[in-house]
């Protein structure tokens, strides 16, 4: 009478299988797919955002990211450092520096930035400028926990070979510990990346010009003009040109580091 | 600070031992794991260093170059007092060459890059001579054709010898070795030992935390048998390997020499030396 184990493991599995079937055909049947392709697959809207979508909106996507990343991990580096210094005050400036701005929304910065900053000091920063800061002061806090794990993950023989040859502190940090500490937090970084490239959407908060648009800013744009969702679309696998490599890369990093040890 | 420890100036410290080491103390927290080491090597003596594990024979090795802080004492080193607040102690390690059991070769560089980089940044060569310098240790030590290979990609006992061709670059004039063939296979210690026999006969000043007896017994001008922080005894292999005068010499050279043998009086011996140490 009762059921073996495993026809109950396949009845289990036939209504699971059923469920999803019957909600595809539901939805084939209910949608309007004409409606559907003229909002997201319009060929015509599709033509219109092309080469500016590349040559501006994606192009400067990969700029802001850039910067941002750039400006992010030197500091991110100079923290790590002074979050492992010997000396306490510098250790507490940089844990109080990660602690603040990993709790706040990445938008507040953006704010602050992009209108407090011109309006308190009455100073006009630079577009490139505004958007390496608010993106980098962010993406240092994220980068100098990382960064600061590598280190420490350095065997401490290391150190002790690069100081009995007569290197300093500093020289042993430079030559010896920091590029193997890269090595091994570059998957943990290109994730960072990731972040950042997605992240850098934030900058329409600061007001752009049309040449200073990135893909977010631009596929809204584009979708108040043509009052089609495609131009969304499309930015959207944009952005998946420049993340899925990334990822991809992430991966064989990973595997490397996994066959290194 | 060589004033006062000679009375010839700088004449003296071409004299004075390659290493002297005073009332050295050295304390871990409680653990007090050095409690009062006199000795000193004279230049181009070898000195092996022999005793059970935890007898403290890394940490003096250590407190020579300042990889660990004494607690207490004076050690000396070619006329140049490390213990001094006001040394500088990176200029005093250029010139002593250290080897780990562990090799700690730089990963991320090659042999040849491995024996270059410090040439460069601490001692400021040129690359040319450099690489000139590195390539002729490489080939002292018998990997001439391993210039661009990575740690990685070497032996253990090939690694070990780009560890020590690498302090060699350094023109050091002296050598401090820790166990340098513990971490190898059998079959590879030889080569290792052979070039560290290579450079005692070369007349490099040399102190070998060892527990290869026959390397001691061949090479060393003078064998030290430490126990629990101290020197037990010292003297030419002869006497401290061939006769020793303490019955903790005599266990534990029982054990190294025939392993089998002193597996069964293993307990009671390391309780009672621990025990004489202590008290
Ligand atoms: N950094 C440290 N902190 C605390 N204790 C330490 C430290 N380094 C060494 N010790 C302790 O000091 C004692 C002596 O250590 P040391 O490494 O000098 O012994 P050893 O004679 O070299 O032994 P072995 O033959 O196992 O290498 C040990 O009990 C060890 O646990
Ligand atoms: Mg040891």
């Amino acid at each position: 009478m009762p059921l073996s184990r495993r026809r109950r493991a396949r009845i289990i599995r036939g209504v699971q299988y059923g469920v999803l079937v019957v909600a595809v055909v539901v939805l084939a049947l209910v949608a309007d797919w004409h409606q559907l392709r003229t909002a997201f697959f319009d060929v015509e809207v599709a033509k219109a955002l092309f080469p500016d979508i590349i040559t501006t909106a994606l192009l400067n996507t990969i700029l802001y990211t850039l910067l941002g990343f750039g400006f992010g991990l030197a500091l991110g580096l100079v923290l790590a450092l002074m979050r492992l210094s010997s000396v306490p005050p510098y250790r507490w400036i940089a844990i109080t520096y990660i602690e603040f701005f990993r709790g706040i929304p990445a938008l507040l910065v953006f704010i602050a930035l992009g209108f407090g900053v011109p309006l308190a000091f009455e100073v006009a920063l630079d577009m490139n400028v505004t958007v390496m800061l608010s993106l980098g002061l962010v993406g240092a806090a994220y980068m100098a926990e990382t960064i600061r794990a590598g280190i420490q993950a350095v065997p401490k023989g290391q150190t002790e070979a690069a100081r009995s040859l007569g290197m300093s502190q500093g020289r042993a940090m430079v030559s010896i510990i920091i590029p193997q500490a890269f090595r091994i937090v570059l998957p943990p970084l290109t994730n960072e990346l990731i972040l950042l490239t997605k992240d850098s959407s934030l900058v329409y908060l600061l007001g752009l010009a049309l040449n200073q648009f990135e893909l977010a800013n631009f596929g809204r744009d584009a979708l108040n003009e043509h009052k089609s969702l495609t131009p969304i679309l499309i930015a959207g696998l944009l952005y998946l040109v420049i993340t899925l490599p990334l990822g991809q890369l992430v991966r064989r990093l990973e595997a490397r580091t996994a066959k290194a040890r | 600070m060589s004033d006062v420890t000679t009375d010839r100036g700088a004449g003296g410290a071409e004299d004075a031992p390659a290493i002297d080491v005073r009332g050295l103390r050295k304390a871990f927290g409680e653990l007090e794991v050095l409690r009062g080491i006199d000795f000193s090597v004279g230049r181009g003596e070898v000195v092996c260093v022999i005793g059970p594990s935890g007898s403290g024979k890394s940490t003096l090795l250590r407190c020579v170059n300042l990889l660990e802080e004494p607690s207490a004492g004076r050690v000396t080193v070619a006329g140049t007092e490390v213990t001094d607040p006001d040394v500088d102690i990176d200029r005093v390690r250029r010139r002593i060459g250290m080897v780990f059991q562990s090799f700690n070769l730089f990963p991320h560089l090659t042999a040849l890059e491995n024996l270059t980089i410090a040439q460069r940044r601490v001692l400021r060569r040129g690359r040319p001579e450099a690489e000139r310098i590195g390539r002729a240790n490489l080939e002292r030590v018998g990997l001439g054709d391993k210039a661009t290979a990575y740690p990685a990609q070497l032996s253990g006992g090939q690694q070990q010898r780009v560890a020590i061709a690498r302090a060699l670059s350094m023109d050091p004039e002296l050598m401090l070795f820790d166990e340098p063939t513990s971490a190898l296979d059998p079959e590879l210690v030889g080569d290792v030992l052979a070039v560290m026999r290579g450079l005692a006969r070369d007349g490099m000043t040399m102190l070998v935390v060892t527990h290869e007896m026959s390397f001691a017994r061949e090479v060393a001008d003078r064998v030290v048998f430490m126990d629990g922080g101290v020197i037990v005894e010292q003297g030419t292999p002869e006497q401290v390997v061939g006769a020793p005068s303490h019955e903790r010499t005599r266990t534990f050279l029982a054990r190294v020499l025939d392993p089998a043998a002193a597996e069964v009086g293993e307990v009671a011996d390391d309780g009672a030396a621990g025990r004489r140490v202590d008290r």
